[in-house]
């Protein structure tokens, strides 16, 4: 290649302003009423790391980015009408729905922005599946759901429906500090023969590509999310174990302590940021 | 006998006279094509919706014939023209003999 090809290929580059670049007109509007945050101030414990949170939604394709502007064309909003139906459904030996003791899912709003969350009870940090589960087997006298089952994850999408636009607020302090200190330390920890680190890839690499597809920041707030690749809801578990098996590490368990003290701290890079799942991802 | 099976449409619920109104169907299913095999090797049987058809005021507006390698969850969106206020009925035709329906009004002004 010559000097003058390399710069003008160079040339070309800047001329083509990338998909993440800051864009004014840059919009989400979720079925013509609900705004989504796409960009937010980086929270104070980020302590600089990301100059600001930027949403997953703004590194996709235009394509795959109109069909999370409306229900009609967002394939994970069939998934949340299955969680209606059951909602409805009475489970267990008491014989009780989740709407017996919640009304309509829409009065759960306010409930995914704040989860993984402390529960002074059980004295446990519950993420929404732990929640969900302690109600089918305290409430309803049901077995529980499996992590990544598909009932789960049905449910999962369709309380953070009710709660998109919200911004995340999971708290950080008190009782799980020591919690989302272990987060942080794994979120910095380079694992596998590859040697990379959630932050090589989400916190150095935003917006460049791994083979064909654009890095985000990896912030939680749409999941679950409609995969392309997978053309199912994803958990964030799963999600999580496919990132660390890409690094070629051994991985942690779906629904272990590990991924649940990675979960929280994660989520807490994104406070601030709206709950937009189901979202819909490659 | 397929399972979980919605149809669901978007229509504008209102236009004016002989304006061009966008409108998109989707109806769950899985649409199973015939080819696939179970876990102990045996074919699943075909399973699919095999037709769609959408009229307004008894005017076919679009009549589709669906084979088996079309995906799970069948999405048309087209156009139509509407010179007066009416409804559209739309209509999908599965293997087993089901027949589902969906209507939507539109008002022209």
């Amino acid at each position: 290649m010559t000097t003058r090809t390399v710069a003008a290929l160079a040339l070309a580059g800047l001329l083509a302003a990338p998909a993440w670049a800051e864009d004014a007109e840059e919009r989400l509007l979720v079925n013509d009423e609900i705004e989504i945050t796409l960009r937010a101030p980086a929270p104070e414990h980020l302590d600089g790391a990301l100059p600001e949170i930027v949403s997953g939604w703004v590194y996709r394709s235009p394509e795959t980015q109109d069909l999370q502007r409306d229900d009609f064309d967002n394939p994970g909003i069939l998934y949340v009408d299955q969680a209606r139906e059951v909602w409805n459904a009475a489970l267990g030996s008491e014989g009780k729905s989740c709407a017996s003791c919640h009304d309509d899912p829409e009065s759960m709003r306010g409930v995914r922005p704040v989860y993984p969350k402390w529960d002074e009870a059980k004295g446990e940090l519950q993420s929404l599946e732990m929640q969900i589960n302690e109600c089918l087997t305290d409430q309803m006298g049901a077995e529980a759901w499996g992590w990544d089952s598909d009932d789960m994850k049905n449910m999962t999408a369709l309380l953070a429906s009710v709660s998109r636009g919200m911004p995340i607020d999971v708290a950080i302090d008190g009782p799980v500090q020591d919690i989302w200190e272990r987060g942080r330390e794994m979120y910095y920890t380079r694992y596998g023969q590859l040697e990379l680190s959630c932050a090589s890839c989400h916190e150095q690499n935003y917006g460049n590509l791994i083979r064909a597809d654009h890095l985000s920041q990896g912030h939680t707030n749409g999941f679950p999310v409609y995969r392309f690749s997978t053309t199912a809801l994803v958990s964030q578990h799963n999600r999580f174990r496919g990132c660390i098996r890409d690094t070629r590490a051994e991985t942690f368990a779906i629904g272990s302590d590990d991924l649940l003290a990675l979960e929280l701290y994660v989520a807490s890079r994104g406070n601030g940021l709206s709950v937009e799942g189901p979202a819909v991802r490659h | 006998m397929a399972e979980n099976v919605k149809p669901r449409v978007k229509v504008p619920s209102s236009a004016s006279a002989g304006e061009t109104v966008q409108i998109k169907t989707l109806i769950s299913h899985q649409m199973e094509s015939g080819q696939r095999r179970d876990a102990d090797g045996n074919v699943i049987p075909r399973s699919i919706i095999n037709r769609f058809v959408a009229t307004f005021n008894g005017e076919t507006v679009i009549d589709v014939v669906i084979e088996p390698a079309v995906s799970t969850n069948p999405y048309f969106e087209f156009e139509a023209k509407v010179p007066e206020s009416g409804e559209f009925v739309f209509t999908w035709y599965d293997d087993d003999g089901s027949v589902y329906e969906d209507t939507a009004s539109i008002e022209v002004s």
